[in-house]
């Protein structure tokens, strides 16, 4: 029998956390700070929308770019928060989750060798969904020293003449990093200079702990030629409803919404009704877990400074990503290790990127209690390793 | 530093009073001195009234009762309420008092106590007070949430142990 599978397919990598999600698995009691997502349950007059769309019997197709009246009330949510403004009729498309609009905007924008660079450490599906589009991945890798925020420098010397778009995240998953409004106002004359379509994937935007979240849609220029992605998932703790939406300009938009409608058809009936009470009355409740994300936040950061271990301060979204490099190990012999000796789940910084390798993403949407469990048994975990680090002949 | 955070340190408290000094003190980004500091002058100044355990009776053999009764009552003359109060409160099986706008004017909720004990304390306590016009009494049948917290329910953490 021929070998039916796709080449493309082939040459992409596994996701690097499947295998320590496989030895996580069959431990017992792990307590985990591996998750990426809010431990919050969506707020209830959220999902009581939901299950009020049911019991009205709705639950057919929507028009493929999402009801109109979620993408008026997503306009006017962009617009309040960020001063975006988006005409909800041909700019804005409601997609799967965040996941699909990074998907159909790379895919409705490359062509065969067009180059995106973008930001490691990053989420995982960059890198594979440029490569599902034909496009030639090139990382621009960032370190702890920079804070993890891309430098104008960085960027320019990462163009070439075949580079097609910039992809950023910030708030970031997995380093926390943000960029302000200055730190984006240093990128836009390159970008410009070289003529690139930014795609600015913020679904952290209200999970920015120092200052308000600045879209750099929102920067003189920058609206033409930007790709905003942002969704339901973390701001309203709603990752199964599966919802986000992508806001373009429509000349953009236009071809972003053909891909959708024959890939996709229409995001969740029932998830669209329950999202249209979130923008509606759901600041507060995004108000109440950013608050409740920032003190574990600092207590987190207070544990590690305990503990001694360099992390460099997060300000966005719900992750630290401290660096372990003194322990001599790459970050998945750690990840092994520390889930072995202590029963402690945590990311390897190299399945976001090999310039991860020297941290590990630790997630603190989790209650105090169980943060602090955590990391007494990561203290212990550090301490043993310094120890026996320092005594080199000692067994372990 | 940022500023003392009272109505943080409140809220967190009210969340989970076991939280240790420097717990707060890292989850707001204060001193621990400066958390203990605030703390012992809220409880000076009764902003703090005390620390309790949220207790559901009803996993326990206790087959006591909670009763909530309503009051009409004739305010005094230079007193208005606080007189009758206080001849309420003053009885340890007062749990809780409010003076409430609306139909009636208290709502007494008494401590767990059997049927008969309930009885006879509306009877000879409260209805012989001369400026109660009258008393209803509910007996709860089934407590689902108290201070914030569903009681039956044990939160499980449903998420995968590990997501990107």
């Amino acid at each position: 029998m021929r070998d039916f599978i796709n080449d493309k397919i082939k040459r992409i990598k596994p996701s690097g956390i499947r295998r320590l999600f496989d030895i996580a698995s069959e431990i017992p009691d792990v307590i985990s700070l591996g998750v990426g997502e809010p431990d919050f349950e969506t707020p209830w007059h959220i999902r009581e929308e939901g299950i009020y769309s049911l019991h009205k019997g709705r639950t057919f197709y929507t028009s493929n770019s999402g009801l109109l009246e979620l993408r008026s009330e997503i306009a006017a949510f962009m617009s309040r928060k960020y001063g975006l403004n988006y005409d909800p009729k041909n700019e804005i498309i409601v997609t799967v989750g965040g996941s699909e609009a990074i998907d159909i905007a790379l895919r409705a924008v490359l062509d065969p060798g067009d180059e995106v660079v973008y930001p490691e450490p990053c989420f995982v599906s960059y890198e594979p969904c440029i490569l599902l589009s034909d496009g030639v991945p090139v990382p621009i890798e960032l370190y702890p020293g920079t804070e993890f925020r891309l430098t104008p420098e960085q960027l320019e010397a990462a163009v070439t003449p075949r580079t097609k778009a910039l992809l950023i995240s910030y708030p970031n998953n997995p380093t926390g990093a943000v960029m302000d409004r200055r730190d984006l106002e240093k990128l836009v004359p390159v970008i410009l200079k070289h003529d690139l379509l930014v795609i600015s994937d913020e679904i952290y935007s209200e999970l920015s702990y120092k200052e308000r979240h600045v879209s750099i849609a929102s920067l003189p220029g920058m609206r033409e030629r930007t790709i905003v992605i942002n969704g339901f998932s973390k701001s309203f703790a709603m990752t199964g409803w599966r919802l986000g939406f992508v806001c373009a300009p429509e000349g953009i938009a236009e071809y972003m919404l053909k891909v959708h409608q024959f890939g996709i058809m229409s995001a969740p009936t029932m998830s669209q009704y329950a999202a249209v009470s979130a923008m509606r009355s759901g600041d507060k409740d995004i108000d109440i877990m950013r608050e409740s994300y920032n003190q574990r936040r600092r207590f987190l950061m207070e544990c590690f400074r305990e503990i001694r271990l360099p992390c460099f301060e997060p300000y966005g979204a719900f992750y630290a990503f401290p660096d372990i490099s003194e322990f001599g190990m790459d970050s998945e012999n750690f990840c092994e290790e520390l889930l072995k000796a202590e029963k402690v789940a945590v990311v390897p910084g190299s399945a976001f990127g090999a310039c991860g390798s020297r941290h590990v993403r630790i997630s603190y949407a989790y209650s105090i209690e169980e943060l602090k469990e955590a990391m007494s048994r990561i203290a212990r975990f550090v301490k043993e390793r310094r120890r026996t680090r320092r005594s080199p002949g000692r067994a372990v | 530093m940022e500023g003392i955070k009272r109505e943080e340190i409140l809220r967190l408290l009210e969340e989970n009073a076991r939280y240790t000094v420097k717990d707060l003190a890292a989850m707001l980004g204060l001193e621990a001195k400066k958390v203990k500091d605030e703390i012992a002058a809220m409880e000076r100044e009764r902003v703090i009234c005390g620390y309790h355990a949220l207790v559901n009776w009803d996993k326990t053999d206790d087959e006591k009762i909670s009763a909530l009764i309503e009051l009409k009552v004739t305010p005094q003359r230079g007193d208005g309420y606080e007189r009758i109060a206080e001849k309420i409160y003053q009885y340890p099986e007062v749990e809780s008092l409010y003076l409430m706008s609306g139909g009636y004017d208290f709502t007494v909720i008494l401590k767990k106590a059997t049927m008969k004990e309930i009885a006879s304390f509306v009877s000879s306590r409260l209805a012989v007070i001369e400026e109660v016009q009258s008393t209803t009494t509910h007996v709860v049948l089934a407590r689902y949430k108290d201070h914030g917290i569903q009681l039956a329910e044990n939160r499980k953490d449903m998420r995968m142990v590990v997501t990107p």
